[in-house]
């Protein structure tokens, strides 16, 4: 038996405009950890779709145990155990949990559903490997950590033995994850190779075993994790050093942009309300974080802010003017800027090309239309600039459809259009999700030349290490209320964890806390 | 460039699908006469100036309910009520002409005010209370149709005549349809501008270039405007046409309103050409549901519902041809079937663009590829037309 259970020798793949793998090899060792790093754009997510038979590749063969495969379509790739976590999960919303683990292989007696059997092969492997689910429960209702554990419970139903996972951790808090590193562990000491694609140095270097690397579609080389580190990776995957602090200057404050009073968010799950009797300035020059655990009123709190959705009580002042009930397109015309938590719900229109993207929130702008005609030459000028400015990869350029350009390029188009805008208050929440350590850097250079030119920022991040580097001052929020305020410089990750997760509370007592609301 | 080379190759294919399955049907049902009477039914339309004339006539509300239909689409909403759009703009343009003795142009304008007023209900439905445009498109079509029926039985005048009907105007006993323009006030004719004369037809009028510069109109509004850009973006995505300040709601509305019309108009100009009378119906008018399959044969494009309405007039003209050696209903099936599977231009897009994406990886190898294919349809149409001349 070969030593790699899965080899993929010189992969070649074209398409119009750009080479997205050029001579690639990926080989996977039994029983191993395997990570794959690149930027955003770097190729991964198409070696991946060769590798299940969604392309078809130019040069290059596919081997499994030592023979050369050819996998037409992701039934082949099923047949050879080859199983995937997708980064947008793959699951139907209105089916239960074991409903969506058989789905495409229930097993059936002459075409009647056999559940019960269904039912205990996926309880003993959810006992087996920790996998807690509750087999009845609609994915719709379930949280997202528990929406992952279900599509890996879906591999392990198929009794794959090629596990990949794409960027599994975007969407997880920070105890899912360990959670996660913890199972894939397991995984591979019962034999099981994992192919992990991620951007974030850190869990490379805690759970995988070597780590091949692409850039710009291109093979870089495959390390051991022993012999290397963080920095060297992110030089061999961005082609540079890259810094991972961020150089602030002396802070300037100025005035009050933004002064949000008792502002209420009714929930629209439940019956209480979603962000309750939050108050705080954001002033010119500074950049505040909102952190928190994800679900804990942030989201609400944003829509409202920004005009998305209405608030019950309480009040929200920009630049002296009160905006608490104004449209979305007149905080916009006040200089208000948002970086949308969810790109392709809100940020952007995923049919339209990208230079159509890159004008969404200016198109009415006398700059862009006369008579309510649209100036094509300037648009296609202005969006030119951003994609050289911002570093925007995509194949066809200002007439690439977004829908076909890769996540991290799709919201750095968002940022690049939200921070040319020049706003006052720029609100960014999750700026950085889905991006790599380079354009991580990026982004967070753009926040801070923000703040540098005396700008108001607004981050909302769930990132720890965002967290800590990027503001000036942290809010904590908790269950729809702030619960402390912070210095990032005089606090600690422990500190603010412990706030995050609800056991301190800077302005009433925790214990007391179910007294004082009856 | 790419992307709209697909989408005509697309339709044309369809379209060639559609007229073997019509070739075959012909064959089942009569193996003799098929080849011939097949040939006879392409060329009919293009065969003496009057069934041209009459191609175009057709074809003229065909594009405005085809445009109704797909610039709803393009804002991402079903516009089914097309069919009630029309019927109430006809009836509207008829009671102008009638009852009011209004000039064409007014006529035509009180059409187009109607047929938005039966897409300003669905729309604000829709916008307001989330109702599914394609529940209360269905009932007003309905509405409007019983509505015109109703009206058009019990206009009475202070004489207690009903002046809709032609009792009213000359001695008939007709009683189930409205009375002809040509008496009733034949300065609600639309104008012909010689081009009867020139056709040797009565159905020739401006109606057609009426129909053409509407679409061009709305080609320019979709692609050119603000107006369009902000339609497109809540057709695509509402959630991100809301977060960039785009009154979505608004624009719902606005979009069903302009499909209206462009239907309401397109009952004008067929009722105002002055050859057909409004009959009371009992089934909701063809018409508007042929501008669904018009729009689908366009892929929702206003310049290509211009050909797609023409193919489709030029079939049912052709298809008259058929007549007596095939029933009549035949020839409603096969016309069917030819329109119903051109309605798959969408999916033969699908299909051809991931064909041409997975053969060709260079980007400028693909227009080289894909335009021999065009002029190799057209002549495929022409042979055919030569077998019968």
């Amino acid at each position: 038996m070969s030593e790699y259970v899965i080899e993929m020798l010189n992969i070649t793949k074209e398409f119009p405009g750009i080479k997205a793998n050029d001579n690639i090899t990926l080989q996977l060792k039994h029983g191993e950890v395997h990570a794959l790093l690149g930027e955003n754009g770097a190729g991964k997510s198409t070696l991946m779709s060769v590798l299940f038979g969604l392309y078809q590749p130019e040069a290059g063969v596919i081997k499994k145990d030592g023979k050369e495969v050819k996998i037409n379509n992701p039934n082949d790739a099923n047949a050879l155990h080859i199983g995937m976590v997708h980064q947008h999960f793959k699951l139907v919303e209105i089916f239960t949990v074991l409903d969506n683990i058989i789905l495409g292989a229930e097993p059936n007696k002459m075409g009647f559903l056999k559940k019960a059997e269904a039912r205990k092969k996926v309880l003993e492997l959810s006992e087996k490997y920790g996998l807690q689910v509750d087999p009845d429960a609609k994915i719709e209702d379930i949280s997202v950590g528990m929406q992952q554990r279900v599509e890996i419970l879906k591999m392990l139903y198929r009794d794959n033995e090629i596990l990949i996972f794409d960027e599994p951790t975007a969407v997880l808090t920070p105890q899912e994850i360990d959670e996660l590193m913890e199972i894939m562990r397991n995984f591979t000491k019962e034999g099981k190779s994992i192919l992990f694609i991620t951007h974030k140095l850190n869990e490379i270097m805690a759970v995988a075993d070597r780590c091949t690397v692409l850039r710009k579609g291109k093979y870089m080389g495959t390390v051991d994790i022993k012999n290397t580190t963080k920095e060297e990776l992110s030089r061999m995957m961005v082609g540079r050093d890259v810094k991972f602090e961020v150089d602030k200057e002396p802070q300037k404050l100025g005035d009050v942009v933004l002064d949000v009073q008792h502002v209420t968010v009714p929930s629209k799950l439940h019956s209480n309300n979603a962000v309750k009797d939050v108050s705080f300035q954001v002033r010119a020059g500074e950049i505040v974080c909102l952190a928190g655990i994800e679900g804990n009123g942030q989201t609400q709190f944003v829509y409202a802010l920004t005009g998305l959705d209405k608030m019950s009580h309480g009040k929200i002042t920009m630049l002296g003017h009160d905006i608490t009930r104004a449209k979305i397109r007149e905080r916009s015309k006040l200089g208000m800027s948002h970086i949308p938590e969810d790109r392709h719900k809100h940020g952007l229109v995923l049919d339209f090309t990208l230079e159509q993207n890159l004008v969404l929130q200016r198109y009415w702008q006398p700059e862009f239309q006369k008579y309510g005609f649209i100036k094509n030459a300037e648009v296609r000028k202005y969006a030119e600039r951003l994609i050289r400015e911002n570093d925007i990869r995509s194949g066809q350029g200002p007439i690439t459809t977004v829908r076909s350009m890769s996540g991290g390029n799709q919201q750095k188009a968002i940022v690049a259009r939200e921070i040319d805008k020049n706003p006052e208050l720029l609100v960014a929440v999750q700026p950085t999700r889905g991006l790599d350590v380079g354009a991580i850097e990026g982004v967070h250079k753009q926040l801070v030349a923000q703040r540098d030119a005396g700008k108001a920022v607004l981050l909302v991040s769930l990132e720890l290490e965002e967290v800590m580097s990027v503001p000036d001052r942290i809010l904590v929020m908790y269950e729809g209320e702030i619960v402390g305020e912070f210095d990032p410089k005089k606090t600690t990750v422990q500190e603010l964890g412990l706030y995050m997760a609800g056991a301190k509370n800077m302005y009433r007592d925790v214990e007391k806390k179910g007294g004082a609301e009856a | 460039m790419k992307k709209g080379l697909i989408s005509i190759l697309s339709s044309v294919i369809s379209i060639l699908i559609g007229l073997l399955f019509g070739l075959i049907l012909l064959l089942i049902v009569n193996p003799a006469q098929a080849f011939p009477k097949f040939g006879e039914m392409l060329t009919a339309g293009f065969s003496s100036a009057p069934k041209l004339a009459k191609v175009l006539y057709q074809a003229a509300p065909l594009i405005m309910t085809g445009l109704a239909v797909a610039f709803a689409f393009k804002t991402g909403l079903f516009n089914i009520v097309a069919s009630g759009q029309y019927t109430v703009g006809a009836f509207t343009a008829l009671a102008c002409a009638i009852i009011f003795q209004m000039p064409w142009w007014v006529c035509l304008i009180a059409s187009m005010i109607a047929g938005a007023v039966w897409g300003f209900f669905p729309g604000l439905f829709k916008s307001l209370f989330n109702v599914n445009e394609v529940i209360t498109s269905i009932m007003f079509n309905w509405i409007g149709m019983m509505a015109v029926n109703l009206l058009c039985m019990n206009l009475k005048n202070a004489a207690g005549l009903n002046v809709m009907l032609p009792t009213a105007w000359v001695s008939s006993p007709i009683k189930d349809r409205t009375a002809a323009l040509s008496y009733a006030n034949p300065n609600a004719m639309i104008p012909k501008m010689g081009l009867d004369k020139l056709f040797n037809s009565n159905f020739m009028n401006i109606s057609i270039f009426i129909a053409i510069v509407v679409a061009v109109i709305m080609w320019v509004i979709l692609n050119r405007t603000t107006f369009g850009y902000e339609l497109k973006a809540c057709g695509f995505n509402k959630n991100a046409s809301i977060y960039a300040g785009i009154n979505a709601k608004r624009n719902i509305v606005l979009s069903m309103v302009i499909a209206g019309a462009l239907a309401g108009l397109g009952g004008g100009i067929y009722y105002l050409a002055g050859t057909a009378e409004y009959t009371i119906q009992k089934l909701l008018l063809p018409m508007g549901f042929n501008g669904i399959s018009v729009a689908l044969l366009a892929t929702s494009n206003p310049i290509g519902t211009i050909f797609s309405a023409l193919f489709i007039s030029y079939i049912q003209v052709g298809g008259e041809s058929l007549q007596p050696v095939f029933a009549k209903e035949m020839i409603d099936i096969i016309i069917a079937v030819i329109i119903y599977l051109s309605a798959f231009a969408l999916l033969t897009k699908t299909i051809l663009s991931k064909y041409i994406r997975l053969d060709k990886s260079n980007v400028n190898a693909e227009p080289a590829s894909a335009a021999p294919v065009k002029p190799d349809v057209k002549p495929t149409l022409k042979e055919s037309e030569g077998e019968k001349a």
